[in-house]
This record gives C-alpha cells, structure tokens and sequence, in this order.
C-alpha cells in the first residue's frame, strides 16, 4: 500500500468512509443475531475499501448499480445510514418504505439504482443507464458492482459486449471475494483472472489489490476518465475477501481457518489505520475522534430504525403501479 | 377517415412520440438497417439517429436489462423483442427487474420501458416463433399488457403504453401488421385498462382480442343469419383487466365465450371465468366456455398448424349449445 502521495485530510476521509461501513455491517449482523431484523444479512465486512476507493472517484451525478452485498456500496455513494438501518427493520421510514429490505435498497437520487437479488441482473441495468447518458448527452458515468459469482452469469458477457460495441461510458467493478456463495471461482471458471476477460470485448481490464483502497481509486479514476472521454468501459477486478459468512449464521465449511485468518491480516481497514499511523503518527487522537462520531452515527441509525413506524396495513397494495394505485387494488 | 395498416398506425405512433418527448428511444434487433422484420421502424433511424433508433446484439437478456437501466435514469425506452418467443431469454428482467423495481424501492421510481412483442401465429414458424403468451404477463403484478386487434388501437395503445409510466408489454400479432384499417390522425390515444364493446348484442357475450377478434365478429355474423344476436368485447388490455365492461355485457347477455389464439389452459380466458364465476354467479344462465389454443407446442406442418386454434365455427357451436 502506497498512500505517501495523499494529503492527511485525504487518507483520513477514505478512512472514515470505510469505518462507517464495518460499523454499519457489524451493527447489522448483530442485530440481526438479536433477531431483530428479518430476511437475511449478507454483510461486506472485509470489502469495504472496493466500495470507497470506487466511490471516492465519481461525482453526485453517477450512477451505480449495487449487489445483494451492498450496504457498502451505498453508504459509499452517499446512502444514509439511518434509511438504511430503518430499511433492513422493515420500517415505513426506510428507504423502501420497508417493502425492499436489505437486498433491494435504493437511492435513486443519489444514482443508486438499486442492490439487486439476482446474481449478475445489475450489469444489464448500469448499461442501460450509461446508454441513458449517452443519449442525453450528459457526462454522467455508471458504475456496475457485482461479483465473481456473476461473472459467470449471461447477463456479464451480453453487457460487456454491447457497452463495449457502444462505447458506453461504465466501468464494471468485480468485487472478486474468492467464493460465489460457497464455491471458488476456481472451481467454476477456467481463467484465473476475470479482469482477463476484458480481452475478449477488446476494453482494458485490470486487477487490483482489493484491500487496498488507494489502489482501487486510482483504478477506478482512470477508468471514469477513459468513460467520460467517450472511450467506452473498462473492466476492473478487485481481490478482496469477505471474512464473514455469505449470509449471517452461514457455516463456512467451504473455507479453512487458515485461509480466513491469513485475509484477515490483510484486512482494508486495519492496513489503512496502520499505514496512515506510520506515516503521520500523531493523528492518532484525531483516529479515534473519527471512529467515535461514526460509532455515534450508526448507533442513531439504530436508534431512528427502532423507533420508526412499521408501514400501515394499506401500504402493501400500493407502489405496485405508478399514477393508478387503484389498479393494483386484488380483485 | 383514411386507411393504414398495423404496421404504419404503429409506426406512426412511434414518430409522434419519439417527435413528442425526446426521453422515447428504441432499440431491439434489426430495426435501424433493416427498418424492422415487418417495416414497422422503417425511416426512423433517418429521423431521429441512430442513437435514438438502435439495432443491438442478439442479447436479449443485455437489451431489456439496459432499457430498465435508461429508464431508471430517465429515459423512455421502447424495446424491440423481434419476437414475443425470446421474451423468455430475458425473463429475469421481465419478471424481478422491471416489473418489480417500483414497489421494491418503495414507489421512488417508475419504470416506464414498453416492451415490443410480436406473437402469434403466421406461416408455419413452428414452436419458438408462434407463441402468445400474454397470460404469462398477466400473472406477474406490476406489469400492463396490451394487446391490439386493429391498426387505430395499435396505434392508439402504442402511444398509450409510450405515455405511461409503468412497465408495458405491447403484443402486437405477426398477422395483423399487413392489415388495413381506418386510424385518426394525429394524437390518438387508446385508454389501458378499457376494453371496447366492438358489436352490442343480447343473447351471449363473446370476448376476444387480437387477431382472433376477426374470428369472434365473424362468428357474431353467422350467429346472427341464425337469430342470435352476440355482443362482442375486444379486451384490448389483458393487464389490468376491464372487469366492469365484461361484468355489465354479463349482466345482460347471462351467457359467456372467451376465445383466444394462446393455450387454453392457464389462459387469459380462465382468468375472465373465474373472475365471473366469482363475481357474476347469478346472472349466468349457462356454464362459461373458453377456446383457445389446444395444449401443445406449435407444430411446423400447415396440415398440422391448421388443427391447433378454435376456429370461427367451434364459436358459434359453442354459442349454440349454451344458448336456449
């Protein structure tokens, strides 16, 4: 990791990013331990610096397109953690309204267009947004997460190719964490790289330490540049590692401790911490101010969700079509 | 009025709104080079460009997934399906993504993407090329289904389902696209969610829609040579359904056929029975028939294809055996 280019104030930023996140995730997991949210948790703790060092290079106008794993991603492009935490409770003051939960979590004025329940569908959809731009003419650039797992759905190579042929203006972000559920991309695929399949769309495709979240940013920057220039997208592959389970209470029989404690060393916020301690050793004080005030600020979120209002009963018939809820009224 | 066909009424509406609103673009398979498999884009790309008029990869999965992602970011897309068949290529978009998005994040957004979907039978296209499946459609809330029998509704609906900020799937019948028929000029807009009472009767309600209305009217003439006088309904939208206009013809006529092109069983047709039976008891003299496809894949033989759909005659003996 190589920070020495960036200012105090910079690094601290990124890190403050990230810390909200494992604060988010680790709250949820607890919660949900307590049982006080329903559904399932599927936490990005171990991730954090893909989602922050991407976001941190794009503009409030961007657009991403986030994953079942995406609380991250969201709080990285300006998701509040309170609508967030109120929407994992179910809650009418969530993001949804309580009807999306944990993965369907939107901020479509943030250009969030949605985590998504469906392996691989938000490839497609930040294609399709990119294409909005282009016909709009605006500058504004997609972002596309998804994982490895969906790097072997359909959906990966027919948009790869069609944003490629149009030269849409996305950048794909493969938050590579080794396992698509409970198997190994190795097991699955006969590359070892997913970034090497950027060759057959003819677009550059790159691989980046994913713990790194300065490698990440400088990644992702040069990739919106290329996107904003007219150059078509790129594909980058971040290799990172969750180090909970793919869902809360998931037995992990699939991974060896060794493997999961030789990542967790290698952890994107306890690498961050140290090497900005390194560098510049007395903002340690400065640290924890940080760490404090997002510990305050998740406990708010869970404070402002538990207190939130559930929706009321007439709400599960409407939202199903726009203008004419009547419509949508069972006969 | 002057007379167009289908494919030119649809056309029409595409330029009107494409002219109207510049968020409406369209895309799909061979549509800006080629003009479209039945001419119904051609002159398009030659208006608009050819970023708003797109021919795409053969991925139909990719296309439908990009038009919710425009949507989404604020456009209007239209999308070409080439056929309804390969739909099912790109179902999850169908199905999780557009038809779900707007209650999922809790009304924040609409979803205005029409889908395209030429279906039916014509020419001995064999099983992948000849299906109707808007029943499919009607089961997955959140969706509008249209489905035009006439060049004025086709264009009518089509501007319709442009407008409207939900998910729309338009069927359009490969048969009908060289049919002509008078269309008013200008803005002419067919309500969704209205069906249309094409020929009053009292004796049996017949619904239809699609290219199979030709059969049903055709059968209300022969009905009518015998003394029976049928009232006609051509739904016009499968989604939502016009139940207050079938309910008052049922009111009146005590009697009911449904008649379709798609598979009977399942169908748009079980739909509307059940719907009567449900709500209509009393006012039925007969039991309700339904015609429709017969349940197999569709074969490739003319001497096959032709013994596979209800034909004007089973209409009028099946009016017949509940009449009287």
């Amino acid at each position: 990791m190589d920070v020495n280019k960036y200012n105090q104030e910079t690094i601290l930023k990124f890190y403050k990013e990230m810390f909200r996140i494992r604060t988010f995730d680790n709250m949820a997991a607890k919660l949900f331990s307590q049982g006080f949210l329903a559904g399932n948790i599927h936490t990005c703790v171990g991730q954090e610096a893909t989602a922050v060092g991407t976001c941190q290079a794009l503009k409030p106008g961007d657009f991403i397109t986030a994953t079942h794993r995406g609380h991250g991603q969201c709080l990285a492009k300006g998701g509040d953690p309170k609508l967030m935490m109120a929407e994992l409770f179910g809650k009418a003051s969530g993001y949804c309204g309580g009807k999306g939960g944990s993965m369907h979590i939107a901020d479509i004025g943030l250009g969030i267009l949605g985590a998504n329940g469906i392996v691989g569908a938000g490839i497609p959809l930040a294609a399709g947004s990119a294409l909005a731009s282009r016909i709009k003419g605006t500058d504004e650039v997609s972002v596309c997460f998804f994982g490895d797992g969906s790097s072997n759905q359909g959906t990966f190579h027919e948009s790869l190719n069609m944003a490629s042929a149009w030269k849409l203006p996305v950048v794909f972000v493969c938050e590579n964490n080794l396992y698509a559920v409970s198997v190994s991309f190795q097991r699955v695929s006969n590359v070892e790289y997913i970034a090497d399949r950027a060759v057959a769309y003819g677009i550059p495709g790159a691989i980046v330490d994913g713990n790194d979240v300065f490698a990440v940013y400088e990644a992702v920057e040069q990739a919106v540049e290329r996107a904003r220039a007219g150059e078509g997208p790129t594909l980058i592959e971040c290799r990172t590692y969750r180090q909970r389970g793919h869902y809360e209470g998931d037995p992990m029989v699939y991974r060896s401790k060794e493997e999961m404690a030789g990542w967790k060393m290698r952890c994107p916020i306890t690498l961050l911490r140290s090497e900005l301690l390194r560098i510049y050793p007395a903002c340690d004080v400065k640290l924890l101010h940080i760490e404090a005030e997002v510990s305050k600020e998740i406990e708010e979120a869970v404070d402002f969700a538990k207190n939130a209002p559930y929706p009321e009963k007439g709400d599960v018939l409407t939202d199903v079509y726009a203008m004419d809820n009547k419509r949508c009224v069972c006969r | 009025m002057r007379e167009i066909t289908f494919s030119e009424a649809t056309l029409e509406a595409m330029a009107e709104e494409m002219e109207r609103d510049e968020r409406v673009f369209v895309m799909g398979e061979d549509i800006a080079r080629q003009g479209g498999i039945f001419g119904q884009f051609k002159g398009l790309p030659a208006r608009f460009g050819t970023d708003r008029v797109k021919d795409t990869p053969i991925s139909e999965t990719a296309i439908v997934g990009a038009g919710v992602g425009a949507a989404l970011a604020g456009m209007r897309p239209v999308v070409d399906m080439h056929f309804a068949d390969f739909i099912g290529v790109a179902m999850d978009e169908v199905f999780n993504q557009m038809a779900k998005i707007r209650y999922m994040f809790g009304g924040q957004t609409t979803v205005p993407v029409v889908l395209r979907a030429p279906d039916g039978i014509i020419r001995s296209a064999a099983a992948q090329h000849s299906q109707c499946i808007e029943a499919w459609m009607l089961h997955i809330p959140g969706l509008k289904v249209v489905i035009p029998s006439n060049p004025a509704d086709a264009k009518g609906l089509l501007k319709a389902a442009i407008r409207d900020d939900n998910p729309v799937i338009y069927f359009e019948h490969k048969a009908l696209f060289a049919k002509k028929g008078p269309v008013p000029e200008g803005d002419h807009l067919t309500p969704i969610g209205k069906a249309n009472v094409v020929k009053e009767g009292t004796d049996v309600t017949i619904i239809s829609y699609s290219l199979t209305m030709a059969k049903a009217l055709n059968a209300a003439e022969k009905l009518a040579e015998e003394g029976l006088k049928a009232e006609v309904i051509d739904l016009r939208t499968i989604s939502p359904i016009d139940t207050e206009t079938i309910y008052k013809s049922v009111q009146k006529t005590n009697r009911l056929v449904i008649v379709h092109e798609a598979v009977k069983t399942g169908g748009v047709g079980a739909e509307i029975a059940s719907l009567v039976a449900e709500e209509m008891m009393d006012y039925l003299d007969a039991p309700i028939v339904r015609l429709g496809m017969k349940y197999v894949p569709i074969p490739f033989s003319p001497a096959l294809e032709s013994l596979v759909l209800p034909t004007v005659d089973d209409i009028v003996q099946s009016v017949k055996r509940i009449v009287g």
